[in-house]
């Protein structure tokens, strides 16, 4: 078992700072990035044969981007608070000549032959790109466990899981091995391993950040997000990542917000409505949990935001909806690994169908074959009507909740999972760790910004995640109401002992 | 009762060859999901538009330009098998 210990930031090692800090002292010259990605580069060395959180990296690339950043900066010419800063992506976002494998079996020899919108972005801010991070196999679970390459640990303790599906997104940030990365959220795979690895972790709205070079799973619910240490990394790193992508016919043409700027106004919880769903604080949630998240809400209590139990009468539908809508997008979108253009093709086919069956049969782990099947029942005829239709209504129903709520209040605050992290193997039962997502899924439903932050310890060391869910495209004020509980915390500060 | 799907057509339709024991298996854990799914049957949905993604967007329109796609040796980079500058697949006619 792992024993917190608080580290004041300035005598924090390099690996555990956050981007502000850092890009504070790259910009005083007191730092290079060639040295920041260095000790990111020892510290992923020292401890990954406990964590397990990549499934690759490229040493010499990221040394590469790290002195190139520092030529920039010796010139004069730094792009931006992420110049320098060593940040790893999740095994589903696209990087030009690295490999994108989504910890399939499928893509294990699969090369990106261009670059994500947000990796442009990213590299476009000068930030250095490091590591493919393991997930649930495209994206599809709650722990990593579905992983094709391997389960990655929780830091915090290394019997559990680290949550998933962006489990080693969430677990490289809390262990070290980066200074933020980037994950996908389609019922919750940013959410709910940021709470279990106690970090930040943010979902944006629908459309605000573009999912072109994301490897789709389900695509009216999918949207990329950072994982951080504090709240003002996950604006800096959102400023850098959202915006209008004309390659991306979902992604919203609105104005961007100065988001670190909106931080920085005082912020005044008097003035602040905060909604408590009464459906998100019924039976199956853990006591430590709730007592953690209770204990949040009378902290903004106490700062005086005025608190309203709100109802979301359509909560006990949303697991339902989810599973249907999610399995049938994704039959849809993993109808393109067929073995013909690209991933993996079985040998010994007898005609080109048969090259389909088996080239998918030993491409996909078992529970991508079972959500394909589930979707493509739903989806098939004297289905479709019974399950996918009434689903696609029972979305708006969900949706319309939401906005009913926010008639009343400005956010909404709830605990980001039931429990905290399970031990690895604890749950084989796939209805049993779908339940993990029952407080996530709302959000990716109704398209809304939501992010959780870490709020308390349970008796046995485990991070307990807050989770807060704001109006459409309001991540500016979401970031502020996240951030007047952090800086009365000290959660964020610790580190877990590996 | 646990709903009964006819595994067989349903691996069909998403070209996935089952083994027996995935067939058993699915078929049982899919029972059970679908159970919890037939809650929703309890909504009253009259009147109610189906919802597609949470975006108020319909068509998005772009101008129909021609622009470079991916160079040939970036695509074939990836394929299973090419000859000839084309990805080759068994024989589909005889």
């Amino acid at each position: 078992m792992s024993t917190a210990t608080s580290a004041p930031s300035a005598l924090a090692p390099l690996h555990s700072q956050t981007i502000a800090e850092l890009s504070a002292r790259l910009v005083r010259g007191e730092l290079s990035a060639v040295e920041l990605t260095k000790a990111v580069i020892e510290r992923t060395r020292a401890v990954e044969p406990q964590v397990k959180a990549f499934n690759s990296f490229d040493e010499a690339d990221a040394l590469a981007q790290a002195a190139a950043s520092d030529v920039r900066r010796a010139a004069g010419e730094a792009l931006g608070p992420l110049d320098g800063i060593p940040i790893g992506l999740k095994d589903v976002i696209a990087v030009r000549d690295q490999p994108l494998t989504a910890s399939s079996r499928m893509l294990a020899n699969f090369v990106s032959p261009y670059d994500a919108t947000v990796t442009e972005r990213l590299k476009n801010a000068g930030a250095v790109l490091w590591g493919r991070l393991n997930l649930d196999e495209f994206a599809m679970g709650s722990s990593t466990e579905n992983s094709a390459t391997q389960t990655t640990r929780n830091p915090w303790d290394l019997a559990c899981v680290p949550g998933g599906s962006s489990g080693g997104s969430a677990a490289a940030v809390a262990a070290g091995q980066a200074i933020a990365t980037l994950g996908s959220d389609t019922g919750g795979s940013i959410r709910q391993p940021a709470a279990f690895c106690g970090v930040v972790g943010l979902k944006p709205s629908y459309g605000l950040v573009s999912r072109y070079g994301l490897i789709a799973f389900a695509s009216s619910l999918d949207q990329i997000g950072p994982f951080t240490r504090t709240v003002e990394d996950a604006a800096l790193l959102l400023q850098a990542i959202a915006g209008h992508d004309a390659r991306d016919s979902t992604s919203f043409n609105t104005q961007i917000p100065d988001y670190r700027a909106a931080l920085a106004q005082a912020g005044k919880p008097s003035a602040w409505k905060l909604g408590v769903p009464k459906e998100y604080f019924g039976e199956g949630i853990d006591a430590e949990v709730s007592a953690a998240v209770e204990r949040a809400i009378e902290f903004y209590r106490a700062q005086g935001c005025e608190i309203v139990e709100v109802s979301l009468p359509h909560t006990r539908y949303c697991l339902d909806v989810y599973y249907v809508l999610a399995t049938a997008e994704a039959s849809s979108n993993l109808a393109r690994y067929d073995g013909i253009r690209y991933g993996h093709r079985a040998q010994g086919a007898s005609d080109i169908v048969d090259l389909y069956f088996k080239s998918r049969a030993e491409g996909f782990g078992e529970e991508v074959k079972r959500r394909i099947i589930l979707g493509t029942y739903v989806l098939s005829s004297g289905y479709y009507d019974a399950y996918y239709l009434r689903a696609q209504k029972v979305r708006r129903l969900v949706t319309q909740d939401f906005l009913n709520a926010y008639a009343k209040v400005d956010a909404l605050i709830t605990p980001t999972v039931p429990a905290p992290a399970f031990k690895v193997g604890a749950k084989a039962d796939p209805l049993a760790l779908y339940l993990c997502d029952i407080y996530t899924i709302g959000a990716n439903l109704a398209g809304l910004p939501a992010i959780s932050l870490p709020c308390g310890f349970t008796a046995g060391g485990l991070p307990i995640g807050l989770q807060l869910i704001g109006q459409p495209f309001g991540e500016a004020a979401l970031l502020r109401i996240a951030q007047a509980y952090e800086t009365a915390h000290d959660w964020h500060r610790r580190v877990p002992a590996l | 009762m646990p709903e009964e799907i006819d595994i067989d057509r349903v691996a069909q339709l998403a070209r996935i060859a089952l083994t027996p024991e995935e067939k058993e298996k699915f078929s049982r854990q899919l029972g059970d999901v679908l159970t919890h799914i037939h809650q929703l049957e309890q909504v009253d949905v009259s009147g109610v538009e189906p919802m597609s993604h949470a975006q108020p967007l319909a068509n998005v329109w772009q101008a129909d330009e021609p622009r470079p796609g991916l160079p040939l040796e970036d695509v074939l980079r990836n394929a299973p098998a090419h000859r000839s500058g084309m990805i080759s697949v068994p024989k589909i006619i005889d």
